[in-house]
C-alpha cells in the first residue's frame, strides 16, 4: 500500500499495463473459453451458421452422455484406473527413490539422471518409444516373454501398457519433487529421531512425511491433473478408442473431424472442468498458503 | 550400519531398467531393417546410419524443426516477458486483489486444455488464427503463464524492499526498476524457466495437433506420425525418428540440467 501512494501517473499506467496485458491473455484465452464451454454444454449446435443457430436444450446433452453414449462410462472408469495406478505404483516408487537418493551415496547424481531422463521427453514421444517394446511382431516384450500379444492394440491389455509407459515418466517427476522437498527438511529432526532410537522407516513415516505435507499436496494434485489430462499417449496409440477411451480424447473426438457435435463435446468438457475445479482449489491453497495474512 | 551394496545394487538395477526403453530405441535405430528382419531383434549387427537419413527425409524433419523453432522461441519469450511483468506487479505492490489475481493466473495453468478446445477452436476459426503459428503461440503463452508467474513472483518477493526504495530515491520509475533492478536479479529463475518452457512447448502435442490441420505446419513433436506406415511400420526408422525428435530436449537437458531441475522444483517447493 505504501508504495502505491507514491506512484506517478506514468507509473500507474505502466503498472496497469504490466498486469493488465497478461491478464487479458489469460482471461481471453483460458477463462472465457472455459465459461463458454459450460454455456455451450446446454446447447445443440452443429457449428454452422452464426450464434443465433444455437438451440438451447437444457441438460439433454448430459443426459445423453450418461445414458446413450457408450464410451463415456468406460472413459470415466479408465481415468479412475489411471489415477489409481499412478497413486499406487509410480508415485510411491518416486518417493521411495527420492528417499534413497537423498542419502549421501556415491553416484547419486547418475542414478537421478537415469530416473528423470524420461521426464523431459514428451508423452507423445514416450508412446512412440514404447512401441518398440510393445509391438506384436517386433517388440522386445513379446520376444522376452515368448508371447504374441499386441500390447497397444488388444483392448484387454492396452490400457495397462499405456499406464506403464506413463508411469515410467511419472516416477521420475515425483522423485524430483520429493528430492527437492527432502533437502528442505531440517536434518536436526532426523538426528533427534535417530538418537531416540527410531528406525529409519519409522523416522520417515512419523517425522519426515508429515513435514512434507505441502509437497504431498502438490504431488497429489499433479497426479490427479496428469490423469485427467491424459491425452497425448492414447491419441498416438489409437486416438483414444478400443480400450483406451479417456475423457480428454472423447472431447477431442467430438470436435475434430466430420462429426462436430459442439454442444455434446462441451458437456464432456464441462464434466472435465468440474472435476478439475476440485484440485485447482486444493492446489491454489497449497501454493498461496501463508500469503493471505 | 547395513552394507551399502544392497542399496547400490537395487538402484543400479532400477536405473538400468529405466534406461532400457531408450537404449533399446537407440540400439535399433542404428540397425538395418532387413538385417533385424532376418536375424530378429535379438541379434547383433547390421549397423547403419541410413535410418537417420531416411527418417530425416521422409518426415521432412528439417522443415519441421524450423516449425518448432517458429513456435517455441516466440512463445517462450512472450511467456517469460508477460509472466515477469505480472509477477513483478504482484510481488512489488500489495493490492487487495493480489492473491485473487495470482489465483486467476495459476488456475488457468491447471485447467485441462481439452475442456477449452471447442470455444478456442471456433474463435480461432473466426479470427483466422486456425492453422497459424500466431494462434498456437498465443494459446501456449496463455497456458504456460500461470506457472511462470507463480514462480517469478515468489522469487521476486525475496528481493529486499530497500533496493526498490533506494532506486526510487534515485528517481527510477517503475519500468526502470523492473528492467534494471528486478530482471537482472531474477536471472537464475528466468534461466530455469527458459529451460523448462523450451522443453514443454517443444513437446506440446495437443494444441499443435488440433489447431494446425495443415501437416506442413506441424512442429516436430506432432509429425512423428509421418513415419508410421498405414499397414506396416519400420520400427528401426521410427526409432531413429524418435531419437532425432528427442535430441534437442536431451541436449538442453544435459547442458542445462541444473536449471532444468531447479525449474521443475521451484514451482512445487517454494510457495
Amino acid at each position: 500500500m505504501r508504495s502505491r501512494r507514491r506512484l506517478t501517473p506514468l507509473d500507474r499506467i505502466v503498472v496497469t499495463l504490466m498486469i493488465g496485458v497478461p491478464l487479458v491473455f489469460v482471461v481471453l484465452l483460458v477463462w472465457l473459453p472455459a465459461l463458454s464451454s459450460v454455456a455451450l454444454s446446454f446447447s445443440r449446435w452443429e457449428g454452422f451458421g452464426g450464434l443465433s443457430s444455437i438451440d438451447w436444450i437444457g441438460f439433454d446433452n448430459y443426459q445423453n452422455i450418461a445414458t446413450i453414449y457408450p464410451p463415456f462410462w468406460p472413459a470415466i472408469w479408465h481415468n479412475l484406473i489411471w489415477v489409481g495406478f499412478l497413486f499406487l505404483i509410480p508415485t510411491p516408487l518416486g518417493m521411495f527413490l527420492a528417499v534413497l537418493l537423498d542419502k549421501e551415496i556415491r553416484g547419486s547424481r547418475l542414478y537421478q539422471t537415469a530416473f528423470y531422463l524420461p521426464v523431459i521427453l514428451s508423452l507423445a514421444l514416450t508412446g512412440f518409444i514404447w512401441q518398440l517394446i510393445y509391438s506384436r511382431d517386433q517388440g522386445l516384450l513379446n520376444a522376452v516373454l515368448g508371447t504374441q500379444i499386441d500390447w497397444y492394440g488388444d483392448p484387454n491389455v492396452n490400457l495397462w501398457a499405456v499406464l506403464v509407459a506413463t508411469g515410467w515418466k511419472h516416477t521420475g517427476y515425483i522423485m524430483l519433487i520429493y528430492l527437492a522437498g527432502l533437502k528442505a527438511v531440517d536434518p536436526g529432526l532426523r538426528e533427534a529421531a535417530r538418537v531416540d532410537g527410531a528406525s529409519e522407516p519409522r523416522t520417515f513415516f512419523s517425522i519426515v512425511f508429515p513435514v512434507l505435507r505441502p509437497i504431498n499436496l502438490i504431488v497429489l494434485v499433479i497426479t490427479i491433473i496428469e490423469s485427467l489430462r491424459a491425452f497425448d499417449i492414447v491419441w498416438i496409440v489409437n486416438k483414444g478408442r478400443n480400450g483406451l477411451e479417456v475423457i480428454a480424447a472423447l472431447v477431442a473426438q467430438n470436435i475434430i473431424g466430420e462429426a462436430s457435435r459442439i454442444g455434446f463435446g462441451s458437456a464432456l468438457a464441462t464434466i472435465m472442468l468440474l472435476i478439475s475445479s476440485v484440485y485447482v482449489v486444493v492446489h491454489l491453497r497449497a501454493t498461496t498458503r501463508g500469503e493471505d495474512r | 550400519m547395513k552394507p551399502r551394496y544392497v542399496l547400490h545394487a537395487f538402484l543400479a538395477v532400477m536405473a538400468v531398467g529405466w534406461l532400457v526403453p531408450l537404449l533399446w530405441g537407440l540400439f535399433n535405430s542404428l540397425r538395418d531393417y532387413d538385417y533385424t528382419g532376418t536375424h530378429g531383434y535379438f541379434s547383433f549387427g547390421g549397423f547403419t546410419f541410413q535410418n537417420y537419413v531416411d527418417a530425416w527425409q521422409r518426415a521432412e524433419f528439417g522443415e519441421k524443426f524450423l516449425n518448432s523453432l517458429y513456435i517455441t522461441v516466440p512463445a517462450v519469450v512472450l511467456t517469460l516477458f508477460l509472466s515477469a511483468c505480472a509477477g513483478f506487479v504482484l510481488a512489488r505492490f500489495s493490492f487487495k486483489l493480489n492473491l485473487t489475481l495470482l489465483g486467476v493466473f495459476v488456475a488457468a495453468n491447471l485447467l485441462p486444455p481439452q475442456a477449452l478446445l471447442i470455444p478456442v477452436y471456433r474463435a480461432f476459426r473466426e479470427l483466422e488464427l486456425l492453422n497459424s503459428y500466431t494462434g498456437l503461440i498465443l494459446i501456449n503463452t496463455a497456458f504456460q503463464m500461470g506457472f511462470c508467474t507463480l514462480v517469478l513472483s515468489n522469487y521476486m518477493k525475496t528481493i529486499p524492499h530497500e533496493l526498490y526504495e533506494s532506486a526510487e530515491v534515485d528517481g527510477a520509475g517503475v519500468s526502470r526498476q523492473f528492467f534494471t533492478l528486478t530482471l537482472p536479479l531474477v536471472r537464475p529463475a528466468l534461466a530455469a524457466l527458459t529451460t523448462l518452457q523450451v522443453t514443454w512447448i517443444y513437446n506440446e502435442f495437443f494444441w499443435a495437433t488440433v489447431l494446425l490441420q495443415d501437416g506442413d505446419k506441424f512442429p516436430i513433436t506432432s509429425s512423428l506420425n509421418n513415419l508410421r506406415g498405414e499397414f506396416f511400420t519400420d520400427y528401426n526408422l521410427l526409432s531413429a525418428g524418435s531419437i532425432i525428435v528427442a535430441l534437442p530436449t536431451l541436449l538442453v537437458f544435459f547442458v542445462l540440467q541444473r536449471q532444468f531441475v531447479s525449474g521443475l522444483t521451484l514451482g512445487s517447493t517454494k510457495g
